[in-house]
């Protein structure tokens, strides 16, 4: 199979506009978490991650929405500097969200038309035709996997020789709808999230889109490559995770296996992170199950939040920098050993030679993804 | 090129009738579709308390799975082989517009879980100890040409014995499911597993069993 090179990439976020200037804030340690207090939130003041709502006014938005603008910047400047075409037949789009324009519900009239302007597949055709992608966009929701699935299932299409190139985009934006329902769960933070701590209290949320673009094309050789990836379902609970990690595990000893990779070659894990009591304790299991415990592991959580739809791009995208750079980030909001299973979780910015990263996530219904990437 | 890959059973749920493998083997044209869907719950006898509380699109999809799986062996696979390949065009949409309006009350748990599109895809594997690949497409209409690609390619490398693919979309009483079981071996009465199939099934055409 042809092997799955990443041409070009892009972070559009609180904390820059560019890949490069994201990772400089972040190895900082800045962090795109602020307290906020936005009637339009939530009553009481919230920590989020969140655009200053003027950022984005270059594009037209009576016609596009601020989701859809997420979409558009992130894709804009990397996809004309890759000199990959949009036209070309064999380039898709693929966007990951998880409730795209779904706060359309709180700000427009109930009207028959809302149900098909809110609709993914009508935010990825409108990206697309901007850009003029040819072929139909392909649509990934799977909650919090979806950044990992897009990118999985862009590395698929293009190893099944039906894309040569794959522009991946993910984006979501923090409303009411989703705070309030994350509190809802009592699952948000009163404090900027503490992956993996003892005292963590819960997620914070964070908006961002992210972009990374995909291609088979071997004058990419000397590119990071997309190695392989994995899903799985805990069948277990719809909104708790798993109790043994077991099903996470299976995913990341699936993955290895189709890269060809063992344990000992993996030189960085970014985990999901997300500072919940249960996702946490149980990927630390499933991190310990596949033989990982002693790799060195981060949470980009503390710096974005969770940006739900954007995450595995993001996190991804930052990894892929530490990889090209030798530098391990620290796991902001970390101090303490909070899981029973300890895990490798990393404290300050170390300079190591780094070769090859595991990416995982984990979401509701029980979904369960991998990916690893390497020089 | 996947000419081993077969549909071994499907099953359609559309106005008010469930079909499995073309045949009606339900009825209940008069009720809207809560009411629809308990009373095909209650006539297939079906006992499985965590229906209740699912949300309209999970109770459809998980009442075609009931169907589509009924009298398969599907049960011989280890929980790892079996996966879902699923797709809609308003994903959670309907349960979406539900929990918003508890929001300016008290924001409901029980409503929030529910929008997202997988968390059907979850209710399912749970009832089924599926434990293998899952994914959740969003397409303004069913695309049986991506489905057949991406479940072959999952099929024949490997990743997958067994896949459970299709659409399953809900708009206010306005619905429909249609769900393919996709095995690579071949079975009596089984049918190529082809574009020109999934489309003809879907949209209740005849089918090309050669």
């Amino acid at each position: 199979m042809p092997a799955v090179y990443v041409v070009a990439d892009n972070i559009y976020s609180p904390l820059g506009a560019t890949t490069a200037q994201n990772f400089e804030q972040v190895k900082q340690g800045i962090s795109g978490i602020k307290k906020h207090h936005n009637l339009a939130l939530a009553d009481e003041p919230v920590y989020v991650s969140l655009f200053n709502s003027n950022e984005i006014s270059n594009h037209n938005s009576f016609k596009y929405s601020f989701f859809e603008r997420l979409l558009i910047v992130s894709v804009e400047d990397v996809l004309s500097e890759s000199g990959i075409s949009a036209t070309d037949t064999k380039t898709l789009l693929i966007v990951s969200s998880t409730k795209g324009n779904i706060s359309m519900l709180e700000t427009n009239a109930d009207d028959p038309d809302l149900k098909d302007r809110i609709a993914l597949h009508t935010s990825a055709r409108m990206v697309a035709g901007y850009f003029g992608f040819v072929n139909k966009p392909l649509v990934v929701s799977n909650a919090c996997i979806s950044g990992i699935m897009a990118i999985l299932t862009g590395a698929r299409l293009i190893q099944s020789g039906q894309y040569e190139n794959v522009v991946v985009v993910g984006a979501d934006v923090i409303s009411k709808f989703v705070l309030s329902g994350f509190q809802s769960f009592q699952a948000i933070s009163a404090e900027p999230c503490k992956p993996f701590d003892e005292n963590r209290r819960g997620i914070t949320l964070g908006e961002a889109a992210a972009t990374m673009i995909l291609s088979s094309n071997p004058k990419y050789a000397d590119r990071i490559k997309v190695l392989g990836g994995a899903v799985s379902n805990d069948a277990n609970h719809i909104s708790a995770p798993s109790r043994t990690g077991a099903e996470l595990a299976h995913a990341i000893e699936r993955t290895l296996s189709i890269a060809g990779l063992l344990p000992d070659d993996i030189d960085l894990i970014s985990a999901h992170g997300t500072a919940t009591s249960y996702n946490d304790e149980m990927e630390a299991k499933a991190i310990a199950l596949a033989g990982l415990d002693k790799v060195p592991t981060n949470s980009l959580k503390g710096y974005y939040g969770h940006t739900l739809g954007a995450a595995g791009l993001i996190e991804t995208i930052i990894s892929m920098q530490s990889l090209k750079q030798n530098l391990i980030l620290p796991t902001l909001g970390f101090e303490t050993m909070g899981v029973s299973n300890p895990i490798n979780v990393c404290t300050t910015l170390t300079s190591k030679r780094l070769k090859t990263c595991l990416k995982t996530a984990s979401g509701f219904g029980g979904c369960n993804a991998a990916i690893v990437f390497s020089k | 090129m996947y000419l081993n890959n077969n549909i071994i059973a499907y099953c359609t749920i559309v106005k008010n009738v469930v079909y499995k493998n073309e045949v009606p083997v339900f009825e209940n044209r008069d009720a809207d579709l809560p009411a629809f869907l308990l009373s095909a719950y209650q006539h297939f006898e079906l006992s499985y308390p965590k229906f209740y509380k699912m949300d309209k699109l999970s109770k459809l999809g998980w009442l075609a799975s009931e169907m589509l799986l009924k009298d398969t062996a599907i049960k011989d696979y280890q929980p790892e082989e079996v996966g879902l390949i699923l797709s809609n065009a308003n994903a959670s949409l309907d349960s979406d517009q539900k929990y918003i309006k508890s929001v300016s009350d008290i924001p409901s748990p029980a409503l929030f879980v529910y929008t997202l599109p997988n968390i059907m895809t979850g209710e399912i594997c749970i009832r089924n100890n599926f434990k293998g690949e899952d994914a959740f497409f969003i397409f303004e209409k069913f695309d049986a040409g991506f489905i057949e690609g991406y479940v072959n390619n999952l099929l024949d490398n490997n990743v997958l014995r067994a896949c459970i693919c299709g659409w399953v979309d809900v708009w206010g009483d306005d619905y429909k499911a249609v769900l393919f079981l996709v095995e690579k071996g071949k079975e009596e009465n089984s049918i190529p597993f082809s574009k020109k199939n999934l489309d003809s099934i879907f949209d209740d055409l005849i089918i090309d069993k050669v």
